[in-house]
């Protein structure tokens, strides 16, 4: 196993540099940089050359990409130029607004979608089942910025139920506790957004694994013990039909810190995706070539965690 | 005894009824499937709508009446206005035609690439296989979306023309997207690789290039036929998403993404639902619609492929 794991992290390593090259070739044909993005009108043209020396910006670029990535194993990712602060700080400073809406739908999703496809595979071809699989089609198709809007339009301008974007109320005052409460308010509708959107594949993936175990042998035994449904259901059989779901945790994982790009951006939400968006748009390269390459490694990652955890749960997986 | 069983004694082969085609059992099987079939049956509804709709349509794209701005629905503009006062209806039809353009040519380019590099790979294996497979591996681990942002944004800033510009697109979502395609096919490959009718092909003497474009990928079709229909609704999804961000297909051509960005005024998104709701639903019913129907085909066309 740690042989394992050490083999597949040295594999990594190339498919980062392929990666860290496309990404940086990509951001080098930007015509224009942040000297002409601010748009400064009192800028000249020579105190726009010494800011470029300054940042960087007038080596060639292979140069620039060697320092880049020099600095970057050093665990440097430069300074965000937008936030003017080094681009590990701004992500820290964001990245868990993300990873708190992005954890509650996790759970949720999960939840809902073991308890959907357990009782659609115990009833196959019923009303419920058909019901079920209709709605999974649908979570799977939904464009995320058209429901978000959707969901905005109709219970936060019309009805009013919940706040229509943003992560506080400004200017509020309170206990901890009636803080806490005004955010999870906000969150309500960006975490039903991407709990929708999660849920559609998982509800799926747990009804056919489930639709397997239920006709194993094993469980045919159980019953003929005597075994109460609930308990040859819940625990016989999910947890054996569990088992290939876990590959799916590991994938979770650039979800989890990588932000919602589109979902922030609709519902104002101060994550990193947003942060990110802003910087593409101020090609603010440091981050956003910083931030594009943690997404990846994160995939890399998440791969590999997904072979590990596999590998641990059944003992019938061997890896080599 | 049975007239049928005579002919057994005299030792002759039976006639035996031709077996269906691999072909006819799919169909038959992918037309029992309830919710393929609807499915396919709003995907040509909606073909024919963004196609052929327009024609019939007393409105054209250039009609700008600033007297019959921003007004709701009603009998003579059945889905309302724009600020513009053009036809949301005419609109929304156009706009199809080009994201369901931009959804299958995109998915047909991942799908040539794909196809040919998993070939090659299953095919010649050794180093050929690795270097194609880490390039996929590549692939697979880019953050699509992003690097999809950062590329509409370098279109901008290159300013290309905004009807050259669906172009670029198909082109970036096409690329993006072939590796998993590869994968599928090279691992089919490698399996029919070592069976018999290759060894024929061997005796045969046949080029390689023949091999695997006439008897190898031909093999491998309907898992193709399946990843590309789920790839197509991906594809959309991309495109309108680009192009509600405002990087995608930009205005004046109209696409379903595009036109759901009037709900970036605060005015047009509450007051005038109609502006941004119908491209919307267009959106949600194509790939609700492609993805019943790939659900179908993988069901069809291969049973084991199904989760």
């Amino acid at each position: 196993m740690k042989q394992y794991i050490i083999r597949r992290l040295l594999q990594i390593i190339p498919t980062l540099i392929g990666i860290s090259i496309i990404i940086f070739a990509i951001s080098s044909l930007v015509p224009g940089d942040y000297i002409t993005a601010v748009d400064n009108p009192t800028m000249t043209a020579e105190k726009a050359a010494q800011l470029r020396e300054i940042y960087g910006l007038d080596k060639p670029p292979v140069e620039r990409y060697l320092t880049w990535v020099g600095n970057m194993l050093k665990g440097n990712l430069g300074d965000s130029l937008v936030h003017k602060q080094p681009v590990t700080t701004v992500m820290n400073n964001y990245v868990w607004n993300s990873f708190f809406i992005a954890i509650f739908s996790l759970i949720l999703s999960w939840v809902i979608a073991a308890f959907a496809g357990v009782f659609s595979a115990k009833f196959q071809y019923s009303l419920f089942d058909k019901i079920i699989t209709l709605l999974v089609f649908l979570c799977m198709s939904l464009p995320s910025f058209f429901i978000g809007l959707l969901l905005i339009k109709f219970f936060a301008l019309d009805l009013g139920w919940f706040p229509v974007g943003g992560m506080k109320t400004s200017g509020m005052n309170g206990s901890t506790w009636d803080q806490l409460i005004d955010i999870a308010w906000h969150m309500f509708l960006p975490v039903t957004v991407l709990t929708m959107l999660s849920t559609g594949s998982l509800t799926r993936y747990f009804r056919t694994s489930m639709l397997e175990v239920i006709r194993q042998d094993y469980i045919r035994t159980a019953r003929a013990k005597g075994l109460k449904e609930r308990t040859v259901i819940f625990k016989h059989a999910l947890r054996n039909a569990m088992l290939p779901a876990i590959t799916l945790m590991g994938f979770e994982l650039p979800s989890l810190f990588g932000g919602a790009i589109i979902m922030e951006k609709i519902f104002i939400w101060p994550g990193v995706g947003q942060v990110y968006l802003e910087s593409i748009n101020m090609r603010d390269y440091p981050f956003m070539l910083g931030f594009t390459v943690f997404i990846s490694v994160l995939t890399l990652l998440g791969n590999l965690l997904s072979d590990v955890l596999y590998g641990t749960a059944d003992p019938r997986i061997r890896l080599k | 005894m049975s007239a049928e069983a005579a002919p057994l004694k005299t030792n002759l082969p039976v006639p035996k009824k031709q077996p269906d085609s691999p072909w006819r059992i799919a169909i038959r099987r992918f037309s029992r499937n309830r919710l393929a079939v609807i499915g396919l049956f709003i995907i040509v509804f909606m073909f024919l709508l963004c196609f052929i709709g327009p024609f019939f349509s007393p409105y054209s794209l250039y009609d700008y009446s600033v007297l019959d701005k921003n007004l709701p629905p009603s009998s003579k503009y059945w889905l309302g206005t724009d600020k513009l006062g053009r036809d949301i209806l005419l609109r929304m039809m156009l706009a199809g035609r080009i994201s369901l353009l931009v959804g299958l040519v995109a998915t047909g380019i991942s799908v040539i690439i794909g196809a040919t590099l998993g070939a090659l790979a299953g095919f010649y294996r050794k180093w050929v296989d690795t270097l194609i497979m880490r390039i996929a591996d590549i692939f697979m681990a880019l953050p699509t979306l992003p690097i999809l942002i950062i590329l509409g944004a370098i279109l901008s800033d290159l300013k290309v023309e905004p009807s050259d510009r669906i172009y670029f697109l198909m082109l970036i979502i096409g690329v993006l997207g072939w590796s998993s395609i590869s994968r599928l096919v090279r691992g089919q490959i490698l399996g029919l690789r070592e069976q018999e009718f290759m060894q024929a092909t061997e005796a045969l003497g046949l080029k390689d290039r023949r091999k695997i474009f006439r008897h190898l990928l031909p093999n491998t079709v309907p898992i193709i036929i399946v990843s590309a229909t789920l790839g197509v609704a991906g594809a959309i999804i991309f495109e309108s998403s680009l192009s509600f961000l405002g990087i995608g297909v930009v205005p004046p051509t109209p696409s379903w993404g595009n036109m759901i960005s009037a709900a970036n005024n605060l005015i047009d998104f509450r007051k005038r639902p109609w502006l941004w709701i119908p491209p919307g639903m267009c959106i949600l019913v194509t790939v609700v619609a492609i993805n019943l129907i790939g659900d179908g085909l993988r069901d069809a066309l291969d049973p084991k492929m199904k989760k």
